[in-house]
């Protein structure tokens, strides 16, 4: 039982540039995670946080001239991140499967969804045609698709936006992945379908033993799929931890500042709680806490020091309030 | 008419709108493929009304005719048959409108600086005249959006989309509207940065005593911002009624099955049971009431008659045949 516990992703100190004309830019800075076989880990930050940036660095998908700089990223005990891309490309689909945001982009039109799937399945699996077809038609049933036997000669457009995504998930599943990385996997769809996505993506995920990386910039989502939440500010983790810790009760002043921007269900307030400024540029992060020009509780020490993730309760945050005392 | 008479007249009344799309294939097609014409009902029979100085939300999973209803309100589509109509402002005429859109990154053109951007409803309108009345109109606007004056001088790439839609909403002031049609203004944005509009939002309402018809597929922007909810399903309003009575007890099936799947971020419900099904296609709805195929306490009775609007003591308004007055 103790090899099942060990993660199937660790990720240490990961740092990614992309060197520009005139300097450089980190867009990605001392990550650290990991994920074991059936979690679901819950990546949020705003847009621009490098919460995508961590998955496609994962996959070995940064684009030219982004590189990884630092750092190591290992998958079921095989360091991954210094792989040529012949081999990085048999790993991509066969051990790490993708999901993403646009189920309509990441399926050709020119193909019927049963094609695309068998295609999948051959190229990493030895099976018969014959065999690839029973597959596909049992991935469609998990995934929850009616009459998968019809629906496997249809074509994408002749699904809706729910069901889409449901093939992109099989088609993410087709190889039995260890490693699923989804990135905004439901953004694109309504409510009510949202919620049949997600509650799926949960069952598939803990029935198959496979760890998620769930990349959304949604806490509903989160809250309701995650095991545990890792927060991004600017490039940065600021915070990870079980997520019912961390959203109850959160130790980052901006963990804190997000979760009280949210409009809440239960009381009526006239005024939202804000952050007030946006994220900063990339190429222009403040000296110590990315966060110290718009955090109402920063001190001298966080405009000179970068804080490292300290133990808070079972979660740990980037924050030297944590530290004892005051920043 | 008395000052009181006015306040209570709303600001907006839409009676009995229906708006039809023709998504026929072109003449030719239908000939060699014997096709028939195909018509999209887009909007069907919706009568609402916007309290003056309130809020009124449309809510509804895409497709359903929410943003179709937001282009009627600002003549952008003419109506097949119904009544859109303001109320008359202070002086007579009726109520100007503005509209915000979703994207701020496709509603400013990319090639003019932000006081252009700002200034041209006061050229077009003539509402300012000489150059220096519409710069110091411009940097008034760019400083009540929460903006510097010197802003005004940049492109919209140099902004964030949240100071984009500050400066969209800026534009839309410059017009001096007394009503504002905001077609989700913020499902663009990050949370922390949608808390900063929704707040600007409301400090202008109160302000400038602005009547807002709200767009939105998000439930709890919704219940931030609005008076009144009015919830759409394939072209019809299924629900309407105050806010805090609709969230406190949802009565048609759709309403509740939207209320139960909104994820919840404070008390996360995780093994709850989601339920099945889709929208509709619009082009071929259902028959009966338009939600039946999904609903859980459907009869035979829901697949044959449209269930007709009845309103409540409470002053909401339910189509369905199953809801009474308990």
């Amino acid at each position: 039982m103790a090899e099942i516990e060990k993660p199937v992703l660790e990720v240490h100190n990961l740092r990614v540039e992309f060197p520009g004309r005139r300097a450089v830019a980190t867009v990605l800075s001392d990550i650290s995670l990991s994920i074991r076989p059936g979690e679901i880990l819950g990546v949020v930050g705003e847009s621009g946080a490098g919460k995508s940036m961590t998955g496609l660095a994962i996959q070995g998908l940064l684009e030219q001239p982004g590189r990884i700089a630092e750092g190591e990223i290992w998958l079921a005990g095989r360091r991954i991140d210094n792989l040529d891309d012949r081999s990085m490309e048999k790993i991509r689909g066969r051990e790490i499967g993708a999901i993403f945001q646009d189920p309509l982009t990441s399926l050709n039109p020119l193909f019927t969804v049963g094609a695309q799937l068998t295609e999948t399945i051959r190229q990493h699996l030895t099976l018969k045609k014959g065999e690839a077809r029973a597959r596909a038609i049992s991935l469609l049933n998990d995934v929850g698709i009616p009459s998968p036997e019809e629906r496997f000669d249809q074509y994408p457009h002749q699904f809706s936006g729910g069901m889409r995504q449901r093939v992109v998930i099989a088609l993410a599943l087709a190889a039995s992945p260890r490693l699923i990385i989804a990135d905004e996997p439901t953004t694109a769809l309504d409510v009510s379908i949202q919620a049949q996505i997600t509650s799926l993506l949960r069952r598939l995920c803990k029935e198959k033993q496979t760890a998620v990386m769930l990349v959304t910039h949604d806490m509903g989502v989160i809250a309701e799929t995650a095991d545990r939440i890792a927060v991004m500010y600017a490039g940065r983790l600021v915070e990870i931890g079980p997520v019912d810790q961390v959203l109850s009760a959160p130790t980052h002043p901006y963990t804190r500042g997000l979760m009280a921007s949210i409009p809440a269900l239960g009381a009526r307030v006239q005024r939202l709680n804000q952050i007030d400024g946006s994220m900063p540029r990339l190429d222009a992060i403040p000296a110590g806490c990315a966060f110290n020009p718009r955090c109402n509780e920063a001190g001298p020490r966080c405009t000179r020091e970068r804080p490292v993730l300290l133990a808070a309760g079972a979660a740990a945050s980037a924050c030297w309030l944590n530290a004892g005392g005051t920043a | 008419m008395t000052v009181m008479s006015i306040q209570k007249m709303p600001a907006l009344s839409v009676d009995r709108l229906v708006k039809t799309f023709d998504v026929s294939a072109p003449w030719l097609n239908r000939l060699i493929e014997r096709k028939p014409r195909q018509v999209l009902q887009a909007v069907n029979d919706i009568t609402f009304h916007v309290p003056m100085g309130g809020c009124l939300s449309l809510v509804g999973e895409s497709g359903c005719g929410k943003s179709t209803v937001a282009r009627l309100v600002t003549g952008l589509y003419k109506p097949d048959t119904g009544d859109i109509r303001f109320a008359p402002g202070q002086d007579g005429k009726p109520l100007s409108a503005q509209m915000i859109f979703q994207d701020p990154y496709a509603s400013l053109n990319p090639r003019w600086r932000v006081k252009n951007i700002i200034a041209e409803p006061l050229r077009e309108l003539k509402l300012r005249n000489s150059k220096a009345e519409i710069t110091e109109r411009v940097e008034e606007l760019l400083k009540t959006v929460g903006l510097s004056a010197s802003d005004g001088e940049k492109f919209p790439h140099e902004f964030s989309g949240g100071q984009r839609q500050r400066i969209s909403i800026a534009r839309a002031l410059a017009g001096e509207p007394r009503f504002l049609v905001c077609d989700e203004p913020t499902s663009a944005l990050d949370v922390s940065v949608q808390a900063q509009v929704l707040n600007l939002m409301r400090r202008l309402q109160d302000e400038f005593g602005l009547t807002y018809l709200f767009i939105s597929h998000d439930l709890s922007v919704v219940r931030h911002m609005s008076d009144r909810i009015a919830v759409m399903y394939l072209g019809r309003i299924v629900e309407e009624g105050d806010t805090e009575d609709l969230f406190a007890k949802p009565r048609h099936p759709y309403t509740q099955l939207l209320l139960e799947t909104i994820p919840n971020v404070k008390h996360p419900h995780r093994d709850r049971v989601v339920a099945g099904g889709e929208v509709p296609s619009p082009l071929k709805p259902p028959s009966g009431c338009p939600f039946h195929p999904r609903c859980p306490i459907a009869t035979a009775r829901c697949s044959e008659e449209i269930p007709p609007v009845r309103t409540l003591a409470s002053g909401t308004r339910v189509a369905c045949h199953f809801v009474t007055e308990q």
